[in-house]
């Protein structure tokens, strides 16, 4: 570990998994915690409860708002466990000077958020804090969801089997680059955030058998897949052409020498299935979006490693994002 | 007429059929050749794409290539970092620098640990912004630390060009920029003992092209001329490369040797007039630049000419600078990478020690150093 914790300690990658390994799981250790899913299931696997913290700048952006992710980031966590989610927290530290209309455009989108997954807030709390001790406004929300399929497990893949994505993907960390400082980029980009628990309820209506399941926030799909990789020890073979990018997408990986498989997305995930409910699970998939698809298979070539083939035939490893990509992203 | 779209400009330039193609031709060309050939990529996007889209999988065993030192932030001495440290350190000083240069180790840390440790370092897309920073931190001098090859260094010369005419009082600058020809040379003419015995190893350069955009080809004409090493001015995308590797081949083949424009939608002979002489106006030579891993290597650096020294932040805080040579890690091969005589894989450090997040070698410090592409996109495949 470094002496001080920079920005890329909190990248999703390489680094924040070093912060979180060697310093809070060594004090915090516990079964639950250690199982380090999405969210912790708890009280006998019956339900599965999560928290996330959101820091988003600039606070408002094409397809939402920090409000809109507070609810999505910790619903989806708990989605992406079977889980439908019941009961949310709110906190809020707000730095002094901020807007009363602002704060509360904010929490009526929250609100709109909130429906869409049939969620409450049933507890909260608020803190003011001088300017410059928070930029504008953080929101912490803690979530306890009811399991409605159980079984779904990073460790769970395994030979064969197919890993779908549930549409294009990087738009959201596309689109927030776009709009920071600095970078004067014209775009109709919009972010992919949104709640994710009808398209799970979907899915366990179809009786679709969901193997793993995880949306690909920071880190992207890079890290899922990597995760997965190490966690069930197998090898993720990703064909490259397969992978569904918008144009604008690639476009600005392209300026900006990202790879859209690094970038954050807020609603998009996804999902493992054995190969016969591949073309089932696409088919429930492609009601909400177009763009999804099947991008990788199951192997044991390279075990913990993922690999992205091109279309003239050669092969690279695809490791987790490292360093610092976009500072401050959820 | 249809605009031109961004996906225009890579889009058929990674068609897989294209590049199975040219791998083809690559392939029968290649059985002819009397001896195999080592080509340097000098450039580090190059060795990025290299190694990204895996094009040594698609070529013969007697195509090999030399993974060269046009990778600015890699070839930064760690003396210099410790100046844009100390800097950024400094109460009333704004340190503005690009992209991955706030991640590269010195002797005290990266850039990334002053700005934790409460220094204001920022990265930008374009020195302009320092404008804008400045104009917005009137209390506080803004230092831009330049980095870059020849690609980079007008973009440098505009910022100092506005900065002189619009007055602006808070600017200074730290210049790092160097020159990709000098550097060639010293690869294939080096007067070093050591490595005299393995100079023959480069055979060919595929030439840096976004150099060129600004420099012209006719920066490379004495290679083939003088030194009889083929050059093949080459773009970036793998179907770019692939016909640049295409075109050295045909050059061995057909015993010419040859300065060649593969990327010619965007580079030509003469290049930019206007940026040239804009990097004339400002800047001039330095006799020795010190490249990390590869040494003082002769005319390679640039600095503020001395009519503009109240603009050079290495003279206004000529006080505060640490001047001590810091030689690399006593393990490290990066040198002899550089210089073609070994692969990132034969280094016992490497992906053991020194990895991206922990750089011990300049060529683990960026996306574009040999031993961070190679690490990444793995040479096991």
């Amino acid at each position: 570990m470094t002496k001080t914790i920079t920005l890329a300690h909190g990248n999703g990658g390489e680094e924040n998994n070093e912060l979180i390994t060697k310093i809070f799981y060594k004090h915090f250790k516990n079964d639950i915690l250690e199982k380090s899913e999405d969210s912790a299931l708890i009280e006998d696997g019956k339900l599965v409860m999560s928290t996330d913290s959101f820091t988003v700048s600039p606070l408002f952006f094409n397809g939402g708002d920090i409000g809109k992710l507070a609810v999505c980031g910790t619903c989806n966590d708990l989605a992406m466990m079977g889980a439908k989610p019941k009961y949310l927290t709110c906190s809020v530290i707000i730095e002094e000077g901020f807007s009363t209309r602002e704060l509360e455009k904010i929490v009526r989108s929250m609100k709109k958020e909130l429906e869409v997954n049939g969620a409450v807030v049933v507890s909260g709390d608020t803190k003011v804090v001088p300017k410059g001790a928070v930029d504008k406004l953080f929101i912490n929300t803690t979530g306890i969801g009811e399991v409605q399929q159980s079984g779904i497990s990073a460790s769970a893949l395994k030979e064969g089997m197919s890993i779908l994505v549930s549409r294009d993907i990087g738009s959201h960390g596309a689109t927030i680059f776009s709009a920071r400082e600095g970078i004067k980029l014209e775009s109709s980009l919009e972010t992919d955030c949104a709640s994710l628990y009808p398209q799970i309820q979907a899915l366990i209506d179809a009786e679709i058998d969901i193997i793993a399941l995880r949306d690909a926030t920071r880190g992207g799909v890079s890290a899922v897949l990597n995760e997965w990789a190490k966690a069930s020890n197998v090898c993720v073979e990703v064909e490259e052409e397969a992978i569904p990018v918008q144009e604008e997408v690639r476009g600005i990986c392209e300026m900006l020498g990202f790879e859209a498989l690094d970038l954050a997305n807020e609603g998009t995930y996804l999902l493992a299935v054995a190969k016969e409910d591949e073309v089932r699970a696409l088919e429930v998939l492609q009601h909400t979006h177009k763009s999804s698809a099947v991008i990788a298979t199951v192997s044991r070539e390279y075990e913990g490693r993922v690999i992205l083939k091109s279309s003239w035939g050669t092969k690279r490893f695809l490791d987790l994002p490292t360093g610092e990509l976009l500072p401050r992203i959820c | 007429m249809r605009a031109l779209e961004l996906k225009n400009l890579y889009d058929d330039f990674r068609d897989g059929d294209t590049i199975k193609a040219y791998a083809k031709i690559i392939a029968q060309d290649a059985k002819k050749l009397k001896n195999p050939i080592n080509i340097m990529e000098v450039c580090g996007g190059h060795t990025h794409t290299i190694m990204k889209f895996g094009l040594p999988q698609l070529l013969p065993n007697n195509i090999n290539f030399i993974h060269g030192p046009g990778c600015p932030v890699c070839i930064m001495p760690k003396e210099r970092i410790d100046h844009a440290y100390v800097l950024a350190m400094q109460e009333d000083v704004i340190l503005v620098t690009l992209g991955d240069m706030i991640k590269v180790p010195g002797s005290n840390g990266s850039l990334q640990d002053a700005r934790a440790k409460g220094a204001d370092v920022r990265f930008v897309y374009s020195p302009m912004e320092c404008l804008k920073i400045a104009s917005e931190n009137p209390t506080k001098t803004v230092v831009f630390f330049a980095i870059g090859f020849e690609t980079t260094t007008p973009m440098t010369a505009v910022l100092v060009d506005q900065v002189i005419k619009q007055k602006v009082p808070n600017i200074l600058f730290h210049i790092n920029h160097v020159t990709v020809p000098e550097v060639m040379v010293e690869l294939i003419d080096s007067r070093d003992e050591h490595v005299d015995a393995y100079n023959n190893r480069i055979d060919a350069f595929l030439g840096p092209s976004h150099v060129s955009v600004i420099a012209g080809s006719k920066i490379y004409e004495k290679f083939p001329k003088d030194y009889g090493r083929p050059v093949v001015v080459t773009g970036f995308e793998p179907v770019d490369m692939m016909q640049g590797i295409s075109m050295i081949v045909k050059q061995f083949v057909e015993e010419r040797s040859e300065l060649e424009i593969q990327y010619k939608r965007v580079v030509n002979y003469k290049g930019n007039l206007t940026a040239q002489a804009l990097i004339e106006k400002y800047f001039e030579k330095i006799s020795l630049f010190r490249w990390r891993g590869l040494g003082n290597v002769p005319d390679s650096g640039l600095k503020l000419r001395d009519e503009f020294s109240e603009y050079n932040a290495e003279i206004v805080y000529k006080d505060i600078l640490p001047i001590a040579e810091i030689e690399d890690h006593k393990l490290c091969i990066c040198g002899d990478i550089l210089r073609g005589m070994a692969k990132p894989q034969e280094c016992t450090i490497f992906g053991t020690a020194c990895k991206p997040t922990s750089p011990i070698g300049s060529c683990m410090v960026s996306s574009e150093g040999a031993c961070s592409a190679y690490y990444k996109y793995g040479n096991l495949i």
